[in-house]
């Protein structure tokens, strides 16, 4: 029996926006990244400076794990959040302005690309590899001491499958039954480290038995099978049935960050053949479920949000130095 | 992490539950005896139910106890603070590692277990980060956890939850969202249980922002810390040092059982106490020393020397009013601290001297934790904790000299 939605024509011309948008967000993210870090590379300068780790291969699993959630859902993620927080429903605007470290942003400017805060969607993400899966399970408690149906994601990598905080976490979360669902993104690389010398199993999935939960690996970087394994264990979470994960083997299209030349990669040559965007708007295509022309419509769409967002945060002020030592603690201030 | 010592059948006599002490009959928790507990509670018998409660964030009129009226050990002020605010709000509750029949290690959940059940008196598995963590995630979902970290040495397993994510979110996220969770935990030692199990470490926590560090030396500020500290809309760090707790099974402290009003109540986060006041030298100190330097002082009184003592609460925030108010009485400082002494509170509070009115201090020194972990031989131990000898030696040398 299925839980969730079926995947519908309509549906999958969603996931595939959801696509869109995300690689377009990214795309712009990357040109304002690298618009004035020259002559050579100055990782600190720029209107958006720091470490930039973006998530251009790796749509399908926001996409195709997005689709099932709602904004009262709670989403923990990693130093590689921006696909996840927008298949979540974070605001373009004020996440962007957060990128570019503008007061306007979810955090004013205190946090950065790697961690960003949003009360209205219940979205946050860690910059520690692994550590974002503690709070997760928090959300979760939360939700099912106070009934109904609400989930807790937690995102992680698939490094963050080697750190202790994920085993104590599947362990907990499956001791006490919490609604919450694991996802991997496996996408073989720990920065320069092949998951090959990384990790002792072929399948972070079958680590879920260790803790008597389902797992489930999609293959392929395919967002129909993202949709379908977390359209499960989302499903399996809201019933009240605990915990669930699922390992996507997806792609890093670009390097680790920005600025990665990724002389260690290996794999390079055959990257841009498995492009997910490109192969599942021809998928829809070829299934008749979409035609050039609405793509076309889907990317100017895109375009025309993700620029109002980079406006808006180009547009915004930025933090007043003055205000440096503001928001330590919400009440009084230390001595 | 080994827990060895607390599983070797000693009778933690003072596992009663609360609300058994409270009518005076005699109770079981975890299987032992309690009638330590039935003698300590001679006063009335009810229990506050809550009433009197200040919203949050807001600080209520301190009542400051009367002598002769109600005595609690520290260690049933802190459950009978956790218990007011549960009646009063569902969203507290408490995590961690054999508080619930247990009752907590070192007592500080004696007896919740049997008014609130397992529901909110959660037991989890050895797994820090995980539970830590999750009292972030209820903390940030409206909840107020209680969690205890069991031994305070214990953070070195779950740091990252502390530091850098409930110290930080409120911070990172620019104010937007608050995580309203007490992080309880066993400080201190003075009982041979060696390197890994007996330190203070409340300057690591201060020196990291983000979180406020309260330290209480005796029964009526435990509780309203406590309050204070479930009340707070931000992370607090709640550190009770064993030998303050009026365990049974553990050389007592003759001021861990002390006068505590039945009804609920705050001491303000960041106020300094004078516990006793002198005139020839200031001695700032807190936790279990303050009832040391009290000792010293009582000792010296005769001799005509004025001792006073500064009990500082809260490392954040460090009332350095307070301490630089007293200085400018005495002109001489003293710093009692069972932390570290290099890179830590004693250097901080003498900084806050000296950057404010370097002219105050005409003598200072520190009486601390020597930079060298805790050694198990008892005599090695009592030779570098702070000591009433030590201080006495400290107090002497300040105003001979």
């Amino acid at each position: 029996m299925t839980l969730y939605p079926e995947l519908t024509d309509e549906k999958r011309r969603k996931l595939l926006n959801s696509m869109v948008l995300i690689r377009t967000y990214e795309e712009a993210i990357l040109r304002e990244y690298h618009a004035d870090k020259s002559p050579g590379f100055d990782i600190g300068a720029g209107l958006i400076p720091g470490e930039m780790h973006l998530s251009a291969g790796q749509e399908p699993v926001a996409a195709g794990l997005g689709a099932h959630l709602t904004k009262d859902d709670a989403m923990t993620a990693t130093h590689r959040p921006h696909h996840v927080a927008i298949a979540k429903g974070v605001r373009l605007r004020e996440m962007t302005a957060e990128i570019f470290g503008r007061e306007t942003g979810l955090g004013r400017g205190r946090g950065g690309h790697m961690h960003l805060f949003d009360p209205e969607t219940h979205f946050s993400c860690s910059g520690i590899v692994a550590e974002g899966l503690p709070p997760a399970l928090g959300q979760a408690l939360a939700f099912q001491r106070r009934g109904g149906d609400r989930v807790a994601v937690a995102v992680a990598g698939e490094g963050a499958a080697n750190a202790g905080a994920f085993h104590e976490a599947l362990n907990l979360a499956a001791l006490w039954k919490l609604p919450v669902v694991f996802v991997i993104e496996d996408n073989d690389w720990g920065i320069s480290v092949p998951r090959a010398r990384s990790t002792a199993v072929t399948s972070n999935a079958d680590r879920g038995a260790a803790y008597g939960i389902p797992g489930v690996r999609v293959e392929e970087n395919s967002v129909e099978g993202v949709y379908e394994a977390c359209g499960e264990a989302v499903a399996r979470a809201r019933a009240g049935d605990g915990p669930s994960l699922v390992e996507v083997h997806t792609l890093r299209l670009w390097g680790h960050f920005e600025g990665d030349a990724q002389g260690y990669r290996t794999d390079l040559e055959g990257v841009p053949g498995r492009d997910p965007l490109p192969t599942y708007k021809q998928t829809l295509i070829d299934r008749g479920a979409m035609t050039e022309k609405d793509y076309d419509v889907m990317t100017a769409s895109a375009l025309e949000q993700v620029e109002d967002a980079i406006d808006f945060a180009k547009s915004s002020p930025t933090p007043d130095p003055a205000h440096a030592l503001d928001y330590v603690f919400s009440e009084g201030v230390r001595s | 992490m080994s827990t060895d010592l607390d599983r070797t059948g000693q009778e933690p006599a003072d596992n009663a539950p609360a609300s058994a002490a409270s009518t005076g009959a005699p109770v079981t928790g975890a299987g032992v005896n309690t009638a330590t507990d039935a003698d300590m509670n001679t006063g009335s018998d009810a229990i506050d139910t809550g009433t009197g409660r200040a919203p949050h964030g807001n600080t209520a009129a301190v009542i400051e106890p009367e002598p002769g009226k109600r005595k609690l050990s520290t260690a049933k002020s802190i459950q009978e603070a956790i218990a007011q605010e549960m009646r009063a709000d569902d969203s507290v509750f408490v995590m961690g590692e054999d508080v619930g029949p247990y009752g907590g290690i070192f007592s500080s959940t004696t007896g919740l277990i049997d008014e609130f059940g397992a529901d909110r008196i959660l037991d989890t598995p050895i797994s820090e980060s995980a539970f830590i963590g999750a009292g972030i995630g209820a903390a940030v979902e409206g909840m107020r956890p209680i969690v205890e970290l069991m031994f305070v040495d214990f953070f070195g397993v779950c740091m990252d939850q502390i530091y850098n994510h409930m110290a930080k979110i409120h911070f990172e996220s620019g104010g937007n969202v608050q995580v309203p969770m007490v992080l309880m935990t066993a400080v201190g030692g003075g009982y041979s249980d060696g390197a890994q199990h007996s330190q203070a470490l409340w300057g690591t926590f201060a020196h990291l922002p983000g979180m406020k560090v309260v330290v209480p030396s005796n029964p009526y500020d435990a509780k309203g810390l406590m309050t204070a500290a479930i009340r707070s809309n931000d992370p607090v760090v709640f550190m009770f040092h064993k030998g303050i707790m009026g365990l049974g099974w553990m050389k007592k402290n003759k001021r861990s059982i002390g006068a505590v009003p039945e009804e609920s109540y705050e001491v303000p986060i960041g106020k300094a106490r004078i516990a006793r006041e002198g005139t020839d030298v200031t001695v700032v100190t807190l936790s279990l020393s303050v009832h040391h330097a009290l000792d010293v002082a009582e000792k010296l009184e005769p001799e005509g020397i004025s001792v006073e003592v500064l009990d500082l609460r809260s490392l954040v925030p460090l009332d350095r009013d307070a301490i630089v108010a007293s200085v400018s009485k005495t002109g001489r400082l003293i710093v009692v601290d069972e932390d570290y002494q290099s890179f830590g509170l004693s250097g901080e509070v003498i900084a806050s001297v000296a950057e404010r009115q370097p002219e105050l201090l005409s003598h200072v020194s520190r009486v601390c934790m020597p930079d060298v972990p805790v050694p198990y031989a008892s005599q090695l131990e009592h030779s570098v904790l702070p000591t009433a000898t030590r201080i006495e030696s400290a107090v002497r040398g300040a105003v001979t000299k």
